[in-house]
Formats: structure tokens, C-alpha cells, sequence
């Protein structure tokens, strides 16, 4: 038997047996070590006879390959053997709770307002504000509501100073009188925000949320005040058709005014709105009157248009099924989470208003 | 104003039914509040008398009455009421019966151990007036009826209307049926008016004073002497009780269906009790007198008053008083038929806080013209109804009435509504609505009725063609989509932004009212002013929030009494700084309470603390799209956050406008509000002090270089001073060289053993990285000994060897 034979089989039947890592790299570097034995061999090729040396190189090659193969293989097994005793170590109970995440919410009112602003956006209404303190003029005179009207009486109102010059402003109604005075028409705004009226019991609360749309331009007349709450409540409330009635009523501040009811019936205890013979009183609107527009130094024989007033509130509680007005500003922890929005649903035209 | 369709059958002809009336009153403006039923249900109250009462065994305030129902047996009935008394006729209810007002069905009840068979009301249980102070008191005259039904047998449904206070017309029926029969639905029936046709002169004189701000510019009245004033005949009952009014007798009576039937009030008054005549004047500061409602007022100066030589009668077009009131056994009445300036009206019955009907109708402007009519129809009522003679009628006036002119442009209409009637149409319903029409080329000379105050310009007369035309005739025109202008400015897409990324780490957004508790308020209103609202809803809602932070708490607090205990809440909006408008500022606030984990099988528990907060706090500010290597944070607070665990924000070393106090609240401030909780950390961030980038993020950002050279990690030991700052070391740090320092981290603090008392040892580890190169030691070399310089030199630490 030549030497490399004897070599092969002897390591071989070596690396046959059970191994752990150190006594392979042993094995391993017995044989290819700087001095190993297959290491040596190959040094030798070139003392063997011209007519034996292809022969032995070969033969060489052969059981160098076989060996290192094997060497490989074994090392492989081994490691693989020791990560799968590993891993049946590491087992863990998967049931086990999760770490905690605490989510936060928006509240409806805030998530309505973003709808709102949304669905105004699209057709170029851009958003004003203006202070939750008013003076008696914003609020009441320069709308066309002089001191010794009636209709007065129908905004309780809260006073801050004895002579009621200063006021929480009972409607988003001043918003209107502060951008006419401050721009040049066109006007074409919307204006969520606080209100407050000294009502409070079941459906009122002493403050509440109302949105003011105003579109003053030339030629804006009834009939694009009726295009705009058509699409803005069709949109709103997710739907393709709405029923939605137009019905004669006074406002100081417009002339012809109206209230809008829009259509609803009541199915398995829910809401369905749009369909049925019931009417829901949902906002305010008119054409805005010339005194007011003469109030803000606007020529009403150049420039007119439509305002409106919508309860916000009120929408988020019929689009949303919250029975109780009062719920939306008492900060039960309960309600919070179970009618609060995630804070990544921002309503948008491309995903929807609403999930 | 409660109308039935009987009633304006008087008015109007027509042949359609109740159903389409409620639609078509709806469709012109009227809008329909409620239908109430009078009829089956209603036959169940009887007129009643009280024989006996008796003190209820068991209950001091209730009694035991004995009440004749027209039946064989007395029903015990159990009352409450304080003039429950022996011999009083009233309405009494049976069990089976339901209470108009509170839609309750009364059943046999025990009431303390004692049976009730039904119940005696009070007028406001039976919807007759808001008079809720014990049981309905009916007249003695009703002695023949007890046993009958109360309430007429109308078929006639209650139609409750909300009429718009520019619309005092229809305060009366026929202005209803007139907008009725305008708008197609039938036919307004002319009235026979009958004339008082009298050669006695009204003998009493009568005299407007002509003064500044007189109220009253006409009085128009009339004698009825030797009436007899008796129980209204059947029909005027009904017809009272049919809209809800109860009857009390024939000249009250009258009077009243003449104001609800043509909206023209009236008074009467027991002439014999006038001292030699009348004046209308306006009052001196001081006088008082007794009103119909039983009660003293004392008048400021310049009230309308009627008054004769002994002092005040009434207060013109509010209330009479007891002096000259009539009576049962009165026998020559003055009937006052006037006008009363709206402006007066409202002045005075606001100064006096007093609201009755006649109050109600003349501040919204009576019709002028509507002076004789009322007197007319009235004084013959009377006469027929109660006897007696009637006198000429006397008018006296300091002003004429001038009918009201408005040159209307018909092309007006069709800009404003957008669609199209033609004139024919317009003369037709002005014509309807009772104006006088006269076509001038393309414009419409209109005299306007004297009963339509609200009308005085040609934007009032298109309201009324397109009210009466009907609005469904509107067409739409859909809106264009297009936007020439952003939805947001900056400031908003901040708020908005701000809300969502608090919510985003969190928080669950609330809503608080605007207003507050003043004691709550005081922990947190620092310098600024107390906003008193003058007439609050209550007093723990009296003044203006200074600070969210009273309304979080107290909300918080609420909260922990359901049983949470880890909560996180905040609100964005409106803090006040004074009482005129636009003093206020915008604030996101914040606050928790409880543990940041509680003990589970995996995490330690542990409190929620100041710097999770920072981190929500500074986090939100970074995401908002501010340079936080820009921030400066120190520790000066307002005093209701821990003096030593709470710090403020600047958005740049210039200490321009603190964008943000984070923090625990002050213990006190816990201990006084006796909340269940040890740990309440705050924040509050300032969306006015937020300075709006004049550039987009995008053009912020500075141009994307990477460095492919190696970098370098070193770790500091330094020993300082307590009283220094981990800033001030990262700020010495920075200053060495920012091209090559990119990152500095402080990983450890640590205070106690092996150093000295007074002292305390921050470890920072320093990222080091050039752009240019790869650092050798000798440059790593150079840049530690000039760290270590720097930060010994400018922080008086040494570095721990």
C-alpha cells in the first residue's frame, strides 16, 4: 500500500468517528498544516521519478479533495449539531403578551375638522380663524344684528365686561367680518373653531364647534350656494346621493336665508343618512347680506355671495353614531379611546375621509 | 305660536289637508316645531272640584283630597300642590291618562301608603302656560261643568311654530294664512270688518306726552260702559283652549283672540279706576307699581309708562298693573289699542327682565295700521258677548305712519337666486303678500304692507319671491374644482401637525371648555390677569382658562376616580392672557400621570418621568422640523412646574421665545387638589413662540455627503462640578471642531463613591470621522487633547485617568 493510501484510510477512518470542532481543526490541520501530512506530500511531487509523477500528483489531488470534502462536511454537521441544541434551549413561550404600546387618539372633533377642511380644499376654500373673545361689533352689529333686535335673544350669550362690549363670540359668524376687513374680495374661506352660547343641558353644551363658510365674489348666487353644501354633505358623509331639503328661514346677516335639513331614517337602532322620510336640521346658510358686505367696505352692487354656519359637533355625532353631545367635552378615558381616530388616519381625497 | 288648521280656516279656503299644510308652512319659512294631538286623549281631563282635603298621614306636604268628578263616588286623589283647598275647580286627570307635558301615563299609584286615583295639574302639566306653581285654579263659573271634558272636542291637531323674529305678522293667524294662500294654498278670505258705529264720544282724555324717546306714537281706545264680564261662550273656549290657552273670562278672552287671531294686542282696563284720564309719558327714576303678575317693579327714568294722575297704570305694550286691572264685577272698561316702539319695548322689559306675550309682539313691530281693527273687533265682541255700550274711538298720535316705498330692479331676482320668474309672477306674489305693485319699465315701485317691519330694501323683496316661489326651485351648480390659493398657511399645517405627532407618542387628545375653575386657574394663572365671565353657567366655570393645565388636571383627576391609572391626555387650543379679542395664544398641553410600564413578566415597573416628557416634548419639536442641535435647554420654570425636575426650551441659543416648559407639577399644587395620583408630569409647547421657517424643509436641507473614511469611537471620563450642566460639556465638546466631531453621547452620570461630594462624573463618548481622510493616531491624538482642554477649560472638570 503506498503512503498516501495508508494516509487516506487512516484519516478517514478517523473522521468517522464521533468529532466535536477542536478535534477536526486538529485533523484538519494534521493533514494541511504547514508541515501536515498531505502538505508534506505535495512537496515531495517534485523528488518522485519523471515517469511516477503525473501519476502520484494525481493521486495526490484525488485524496486531497476527498479529504478536505469530508473535513468540511464533518465541520458542517458538527456546527449545525450545536446550533440546533442551541435552539431547542432558546424555545420560548410565544403566547406570552407582547411589550405594551400605548396608542394615542385624535378626537372626533379634530378628526371632523380635518375631513371638513379636507372636503373644502378640494374645491378652493382656504381656512381662517379668528379669536374665541369677540367685541360686541364683530359678533353682532357689523352682522346686521343692531342692539335692539330679537334675534339677540336667541344667542345667550356670555359677557365679559358689564357694558357687554366683549364677548365669547356665540357663532363663527365674526370670522367673516374680520377677513373682509382685512383682504379684497374675492372671499372664499372657511372657519372652524369654538363657539359659545350659556346653554347647557342634554343637547347643548356652553361650548360647542361650528364651521363658517363664506364665497363672496361676482356672480356667486342660491345656486352655487346649493352646488357646495350638495357636494360638501354628499362628500362628507360618504355617500352618492343625498336628499337634502332647502328650507326659508332668517338670519340677520343673510338675505334670503335658509335652514338645510337633510334626509335620515332610523334602521336596526343606527342612523342611515340620505335615505327616508325624516328631516335633520344641519346648518344655517344664506345669501350674505348687503348691509354686511356695506359694514366691511365691500360694494354689494360688485360683489355678492353665500355664508353658512355648520355644528360640527353635530355632524361628527350623526357621521360617527355618538348619541350624547355632552360626552365630547367630559374626557371620559373610555369614550376617548373608543371614538378617537389613530393619529396616522389624516383624512386625505386620495385614501378617503374615512377607514 | 300655536296655530290649528281650524283656526285658519277662518282665514283661508282651502281644499287641502293638514298633511300638505305642514309641509307647505314648512316650505315658506314657517317651520313646523311640533304636532300635538288634542283630541281623544284630551277628553280624558275633567273639570273637577275639591270637597274635602285632608293632611296626608305619612307626608307633611301632601294632602288627601276628595274630588267630584261629575260620578256618584268622590276619587281620593293625593296632591302636593299648596292651594289644593275645599271648594277649588280644577282639571283632574285619571289614571290611564297622559300627561301632555311630561308624556307620563299615570297609573293607580300608592303614594306613602295612601291610593291615589289619578292626579290634579298644575296649568304647566297640561301645556296651558308655564305656570308650574300648583294646580290649575278655575274660575267658578265652571261649578256647571264639572265632570265634562276640559278640552274641547277638536279634531284639530296643536301646530307649534317657530316664526322667525323678523316675521311679527305671523305672530297671528291670518299673517300665517296669508303667506299660505300667497304661496298656492288656498285663498285668503276677505274680512268683514264691522265698524263701531257709536255717537258717544270716548269722554276720557288721553294724552301721548311729546318727549325725547317716547315710546308710544299712537293710543287708540275706546269706552265700553255697563258690560258684564262673564264666562266666554263655548266656541271661544274652544278655540282658546284648542292652541293651548286657558280661559279665564269673556274680556280677557277677547282680548286674546284678537291678539292670536290678527296679532294685535290689547288691554283692558276698569275705567272706573283710572283717575281722570290718561297720560303716556315716560317714567321717573324711582316710581313703582304693581303688575299683573303680582310682583312690585321700581322704574328706572325714561320708561314708557301709561299712567293717570295717581301714578303709574302699566307699562305700555309689557304688562298692566293691579290697579286698573279688570275684574269680575267690573263694569266700564277703557280697551287700549296702541304702538310701542320696538326699540322702547325691548330697553325697558330687558332693564326689568320681564318677557310676556305683548312684549314679545311689539318689540318685533306691531302693524301700525292695525290700531281701529283690533278696537273694532274687539269692542263688538265685548258688547255682544258681555253687553254694555261702546264709544266712538279716540286715536291720539304724535307721529303719522308713512307707508314704506321700495324701487325693486326685477333683474335683481334672477342675480341672487339664480333662476328665473317672470314679473307677471313677482306682481302676483308681492300682490298676494298684500303689497301695491306698480311696474315701471324694468323696475317694480312697491308699497310695502304696514304689518312687514322687515321689509326696507330691494334684498328683502327677493327673499320673499324666492321664500314664496319655493326654494326647491334653486338649481345647483356644482362647484369647480380648483384652488388658487393653500388650503393651510403655515401656522395652521403646524397645529395640525402638532396635534397629530402628540397623539402620535401616546396621548389622547381631549376637548376642554375654553373656561374654567377660578381655583383651579390660581395654581397656574402666574402674572396674568383673572377673565371673569360676568354671567358664567356656573361658578366653577367662571373665568377664562389661563393655562390647560387646570382643565387636564381636573380631567385627569376624574379619570383616576373611574379607576385608570396611567393616563396620558392633551388638548390643543386657546390659553387667554386678557379680555380683548386676540388676547390669546395657541398651546399644545400635555400631562400624565402614573407609571410608564406597569410590572409584567418581561419589563420593571416604572414611573412615567420628566424625561420620557422631554423626549415627547423634543421629539415632537424635531419632527415639526426644528434643528434640535439648535435647541438650549436650562432649567428656569414657572413655579407651578418642580422647581428641580422640570426645564424650558429654546429653539436657538438666542433664548428668543421659550418654545416649551416640560415637567413634574409642583407637589403643593398635588397636594392641594387631592388628587389620586403622586406623579403628574407636564408639558406645555407655544405654537405662537414656534418661529415658521421661511424656507420648506426640503431647501433646509443641506447637501447629502457621506464620508467613506474611517471613524472613531473615544470615551470621556470627566469629574465636575454638580452645579454643571451635561450641556455645557456637550456644548465645550461641539465647539472643538464640528467638521470632525459628528456625534456626542453622554452614556453614563454618576455621583457617590470614589468622588468627591460636591461633584459628579459624566461619561461622554465622541464620535470622530473626517470627510477628507482616514485619521491617524497622531491627529486622534491631537483631537483628544483639545476635547480635554476644552471642556477642563470652559467647565472647570478634570478627566478621570
Amino acid at each position: 500500500m503506498s503512503d498516501l493510501k495508508k494516509i487516506r484510510d487512516e484519516f478517514i477512518s478517523k473522521l468517522e468517528s464521533k468529532l466535536n470542532l477542536p478535534e477536526i481543526n486538529q485533523i484538519k490541520s494534521d493533514l494541511f498544516g504547514k508541515n501536515g501530512l498531505i502538505s508534506s506530500q505535495f512537496k515531495k511531487i517534485g523528488t518522485i521519478v519523471e515517469s511516477e509523477r503525473k501519476k502520484f500528483a494525481s493521486d495526490l489531488n484525488v485524496i486531497k479533495d476527498e479529504l478536505q470534502d469530508l473535513i468540511n462536511s464533518k465541520i458542517n454537521e458538527v456546527e449545525n449539531a450545536e446550533i440546533n441544541k442551541k435552539l431547542e434551549k432558546e424555545k420560548i413561550d410565544i403566547t406570552l403578551p407582547e411589550r405594551p404600546f400605548v396608542r394615542g387618539k385624535i378626537h372626533p372633533v379634530s378628526q371632523t375638522i380635518d375631513e371638513i377642511s379636507s372636503i373644502f380644499s378640494e374645491i378652493g376654500f382656504s381656512v381662517e380663524e379668528g379669536p374665541d373673545v369677540e367685541n360686541e361689533y364683530n359678533n353682532f352689529t357689523a352682522l346686521n344684528t343692531p342692539d335692539n333686535h330679537p334675534a339677540r335673544d336667541l344667542h345667550d350669550t356670555f359677557y365679559l365686561d358689564e357694558k357687554k362690549q366683549k364677548l365669547l363670540r356665540t357663532h363663527t359668524s365674526p370670522v367673516q367680518i374680520r377677513t373682509m376687513q382685512k383682504d379684497k374680495p374675492p372671499f372664499k374661506i372657511i372657519a372652524p373653531g369654538r363657539t359659545y352660547r350659556s346653554d347647557s343641558d342634554q343637547t347643548h353644551a356652553p361650548m360647542f364647534h361650528q364651521v363658517e363658510g363664506l364665497h363672496i365674489d361676482k356672480n356667486i348666487n342660491m345656486g352655487h350656494l346649493k352646488g357646495c353644501l350638495d357636494y360638501f354633505i354628499k362628500e362628507f358623509f360618504e355617500v352618492n346621493k343625498i336628499k337634502m331639503r332647502f328650507r326659508p328661514s332668517h338670519f340677520p346677516f343673510t338675505e334670503p336665508s335658509a335652514e338645510v335639513d337633510i334626509g335620515y331614517e332610523i334602521k336596526d337602532e343606527k342612523i342611515i343618512i340620505g335615505e327616508g322620510n325624516q328631516w335633520l336640521e344641519i346648518l344655517g346658510c344664506g345669501m350674505v347680506h348687503p348691509n354686511v358686505l356695506k359694514n366691511v367696505k365691500v360694494d354689494p352692487t360688485k360683489f355678492q355671495g353665500y355664508a353658512f354656519g355648520i355644528g360640527i359637533d353635530r355632524l361628527a355625532m350623526l357621521k360617527y353614531g355618538i348619541n350624547d353631545l355632552r360626552a365630547f367635552f367630559d374626557c371620559d378615558y373610555r369614550w376617548l379611546n373608543h371614538f378617537g381616530f389613530d393619529p396616522l388616519d389624516v383624512p386625505t381625497n386620495y385614501r378617503g375621509l374615512s377607514r | 305660536m300655536k296655530i290649528t288648521f281650524d283656526w285658519l280656516q277662518d282665514h283661508l279656503k282651502t281644499n287641502f289637508k293638514e298633511k300638505h299644510l305642514l309641509e307647505q308652512l314648512t316650505n315658506v319659512g314657517l317651520e313646523v316645531e311640533s304636532v300635538e294631538s288634542l283630541s281623544a286623549e284630551n277628553q280624558l281631563f275633567k273639570v273637577a272640584k275639591i270637597i274635602k282635603t285632608e293632611k296626608h298621614p305619612n307626608a307633611d306636604r301632601l294632602k288627601v283630597c276628595d274630588v267630584n268628578i261629575g260620578e256618584k263616588e268622590l276619587k281620593k286623589v293625593v296632591c302636593g300642590a299648596a292651594n289644593a283647598k275645599e271648594g277649588l275647580i280644577t282639571i283632574y286627570a285619571p289614571p290611564g291618562a297622559t300627561i301632555p307635558k311630561t308624556k307620563t301615563k299615570l297609573v293607580i299609584a300608592k303614594i306613602r301608603g295612601v291610593t291615589s286615583y289619578g292626579m290634579l295639574c298644575s296649568e304647566s302639566e297640561l301645556n296651558l302656560s308655564n305656570e308650574s306653581e300648583g294646580i290649575t285654579e278655575l274660575s267658578t263659573k265652571y261649578e256647571k261643568s264639572i265632570g265634562k271634558s276640559f278640552f274641547s272636542k277638536s279634531k284639530s291637531n296643536l301646530i307649534d311654530l317657530s316664526i322667525t323674529p323678523n316675521r311679527p305678522d305671523c305672530l297671528g293667524v291670518r299673517g300665517i294664512a296669508r303667506d299660505l294662500a300667497a304661496s298656492g294654498f288656498g285663498k285668503l278670505l276677505e274680512l268683514k270688518e264691522k265698524k263701531i258705529k257709536s255717537k258717544t264720544k270716548q269722554n276720557l282724555k288721553i294724552k301721548i306726552n311729546k318727549e325725547k324717546d317716547q315710546g308710544c306714537t299712537a293710543f287708540g281706545s275706546c269706552l265700553i260702559t255697563n258690560v258684564k264680564n262673564t264666562e266666554s261662550p263655548q266656541w271661544l273656549k274652544d278655540k282658546l283652549i284648542s292652541v293651548g290657552q286657558k280661559p279665564i273670562s269673556a274680556i280677557v278672552d277677547i282680548t286674546n283672540y284678537v291678539m292670536l287671531d290678527i296679532n294685535r294686542p290689547l288691554h283692558a282696563y276698569d275705567a272706573d279706576k283710572i283717575e281722570k284720564g290718561i297720560i303716556v309719558r315716560n317714567s321717573n327714576s324711582g316710581e313703582e307699581f304693581t303688575a299683573l303678575d303680582n310682583k312690585n317693579y321700581k322704574l328706572e327714568k325714561g320708561m314708557c309708562v301709561i299712567s293717570d294722575k295717581k301714578g303709574v297704570l302699566g307699562l305700555g305694550g309689557i304688562i298692566g298693573g293691579t290697579r286698573s286691572g279688570t275684574e269680575l264685577d267690573t263694569k266700564n272698561i277703557l280697551l287700549e289699542s296702541a304702538y310701542f316702539e320696538p326699540r322702547s319695548i325691548r330697553n325697558t322689559a330687558k332693564k326689568l327682565n320681564l318677557d310676556t306675550d305683548a312684549k314679545f309682539r311689539f318689540e318685533r313691530g306691531i302693524d301700525p295700521l292695525s290700531i281701529e281693527a283690533g278696537l273694532n273687533k274687539a269692542a263688538l265682541l265685548i258688547k255682544e258677548i258681555c253687553g254694555g255700550d261702546i264709544s266712538k274711538i279716540d286715536i291720539q298720535k304724535i307721529e303719522t305712519y308713512k307707508s314704506k316705498i321700495v324701487k325693486f330692479d326685477t333683474n335683481l331676482f334672477e342675480k341672487i337666486s339664480g333662476f328665473k320668474i317672470s314679473t307677471k309672477k313677482m306682481i302676483k306674489i308681492l300682490e298676494d303678500l298684500g303689497f301695491k305693485c306698480k311696474k315701471e319699465k324694468k323696475y317694480l315701485n312697491l308699497i310695502i304692507p304696514s304689518w312687514r317691519p322687515d321689509i326696507s330694501q330691494e334684498i328683502d323683496i327677493v327673499e320673499e319671491l324666492v321664500r314664496i316661489s319655493g326654494f326647491d326651485k334653486i338649481k345647483i351648480i356644482a362647484p369647480i374644482k380648483e384652488r388658487t390659493k393653500s388650503t393651510l398657511n403655515q401656522k395652521q399645517k403646524l397645529f395640525h401637525f402638532l396635534q397629530r405627532a402628540i397623539a402620535s407618542k401616546g396621548y389622547l387628545e381631549v376637548i376642554t371648555w375654553s373656561f374654567t375653575d377660578g381655583n383651579y386657574n390660581d395654581h397656574f394663572k402666574q402674572t396674568k390677569k383673572e377673565i371673569k365671565i360676568i354671567n358664567p353657567i356656573s361658578s366653577e366655570l367662571g373665568v377664562l382658562r389661563n393655562s390647560i393645565f387646570s382643565n387636564l388636571i381636573m380631567y385627569i383627576s376624574k379619570n383616576l376616580d373611574r379607576g385608570f391609572k396611567d393616563l396620558s391626555i392633551f388638548e390643543i387650543g386657546p390659553v387667554f392672557t386678557g379680555s380683548s379679542p386676540g388676547e390669546q395664544i395657541t398651546v399644545v398641553c400635555g400631562l400624565s400621570a402614573g407609571k410608564k410600564s406597569r410590572l409584567s413578566w418581561i419589563d420593571k415597573e416604572r414611573n412615567i418621568d420628566v424625561f420620557d416628557v422631554k423626549r415627547d416634548v423634543v421629539q415632537t419639536l424635531i419632527e415639526a422640523g426644528y434643528n434640535s442641535d439648535k435647541f438650549l435647554i436650562d432649567d428656569k420654570t414657572p413655579n407651578y412646574y418642580h422647581p428641580g425636575k422640570s426645564g424650558r426650551i429654546f429653539l436657538n441659543k438666542d433664548k428668543d421665545k421659550v418654545a416649551a416648559y416640560f415637567g413634574e407639577i409642583h407637589p403643593n399644587i398635588l397636594k392641594k387638589i387631592d388628587i389620586k395620583t403622586d406623579n403628574l408630569i407636564g408639558f406645555e409647547i407655544f405654537l405662537e413662540h414656534l418661529k415658521l421657517p421661511k424656507k420648506t424643509l426640503n431647501d433646509q436641507k443641506s447637501k447629502f455627503t457621506t464620508s467613506g473614511f474611517q471613524k472613531s469611537e473615544r470615551d470621556f471620563a470627566f469629574v465636575v462640578n454638580k452645579d454643571v450642566k451635561a450641556q455645557d460639556l456637550i456644548n465645550a465638546i461641539s465647539s472643538v471642531d464640528q467638521k470632525l466631531i459628528s456625534n456626542i453621547k453622554v452614556f453614563d452620570v454618576y455621583e457617590g463613591e470614589n468622588i468627591p461630594n460636591n461633584q459628579k462624573s459624566i461619561a461622554i463618548s465622541v464620535t470622530i470621522q473626517s470627510s477628507e481622510k482616514t485619521l491617524n493616531d497622531n491627529d486622534l491624538e491631537k483631537i483628544n487633547n483639545s476635547i480635554i482642554a476644552t471642556v477642563e477649560n470652559k467647565t472647570g472638570a478634570k478627566i478621570r485617568s
